[in-house]
């Protein structure tokens, strides 16, 4: 049952990205390029709404559904921030899609982006494979 | 009906996608994040004997709901009400874009370059088959993407999650920029 609203949510997230042309490969390039607003707007909107609801939730004490005191994530400074951040950025630049909408992507009807969605995953593979020997 | 089919502006998708962090958080303190997905399938699928990918995913199996909800909603805003106008690119784009041999602007991704007969071209292995790949490991190595550091961590205030949501978008101006000129003259 709880899955189920998990599904709602990832519903809606998807609709969005989609409607709003977040998952479009050529919007990516506009954003790239500072030549529209519309990215930047999406990103300058969803940070202080996700923002100010989790301040608020921790101001009230909320507790989520299943009685666990909300808390935010820890995000701990290493350097696969930078290096990795800059990889994926790359690859952000080529197939015009982060990690959501490589879903999106292929729910939208690319079925070629299954192609871009597996190599993904060899990649996440790959990392587990060798990040013991990478810069951390 | 009309506002499903038309595109959404910046002010109605962004506050949309935010509202996911306090919806995760409500229904069971989870914190956004889609690429850990990736990571998830790769458990479930093919650990290898590898220590990374040995661990209970099906824990996490929320996440995985989350994603299939994405692929949904991808398929309801490009299918069910795709638009049927192209996107309305910045004039400025599209001259770049010309400029670098394109000539198709219908739907979200170019035709021309999405297909499956450009696999088999070097352009499109960069494009699709390279390009997954770097997003795939880069997420990873970051841990974590747009959503887990570029919404989820700024939310919190997370100062690394800055740090990688700057590498995110420097890398891809510079690649941009600089590169994918030469691979889309291929």
């Amino acid at each position: 049952m709880k899955n189920l609203l998990y599904l709602t949510v990832g519903i809606v997230f998807g609709l969005a990205l989609t409607k709003g042309e977040a998952i479009s490969w050529f919007r990516i390039q506009e954003m790239f390029h500072f030549q529209s607003f519309h990215m930047y707007g999406i990103f300058m909107t969803a940070v202080p709404t996700g923002a100010l609801s989790l301040w608020l939730l921790q101001k009230f004490h909320a507790k989520s559904a299943d009685g666990q005191p909300i808390d935010a994530p820890h995000k701990p400074y290493h350097h696969g921030v930078i290096f990795g951040g800059l990889i994926f950025g790359f690859g952000w630049a080529l197939t015009g899609a982060c990690p959501g909408p490589l879903y999106a992507q292929v729910g939208a009807g690319y079925l070629v982006t299954l192609v871009t969605f597996a190599s993904a995953l060899a990649g996440t593979w790959v990392y587990a494979r060798v990040y013991a020997y990478l810069p951390d | 009906m009309d506002f499903l089919y038309k595109p959404w502006p910046w002010y109605v998708a962004g506050p949309i996608i935010g509202l996911s962090v306090p919806a995760l958080l409500l229904l069971g303190n989870k914190k956004l994040g889609v690429s850990s997905t990736l990571r998830q399938i790769c458990a479930a699928c093919y650990p290898g004997n590898l220590s990374f990918l040995q661990y209970d995913w099906k824990k996490d199996s929320w996440n995985l709901f989350m994603v299939a909800g994405i692929l949904i909603g991808g398929f309801l805003g490009g299918v069910v009400f795709a638009n049927p106008e192209p996107v309305a690119l910045a004039p400025a784009t599209v001259a770049w874009l010309r400029e670098q041999g394109l000539h198709q602007f219908d739907g979200l991704l170019p035709g021309e370059l999405f297909q499956w007969q450009a696999l088999f071209s070097l352009r499109g292995f960069l494009l699709m088959v390279v390009g997954g790949f770097m997003v795939g490991f880069g997420t990873r190595y970051a841990r974590g993407c747009t959503s887990g550091h570029g919404i989820m961590g700024l939310s919190a205030l997370q100062w690394p999650s800055l740090v990688a949501t700057a590498s995110f978008f420097g890398g891809g101006i510079l690649f941009s920029y600089f590169v994918l000129p030469y691979i889309l003259a291929l």
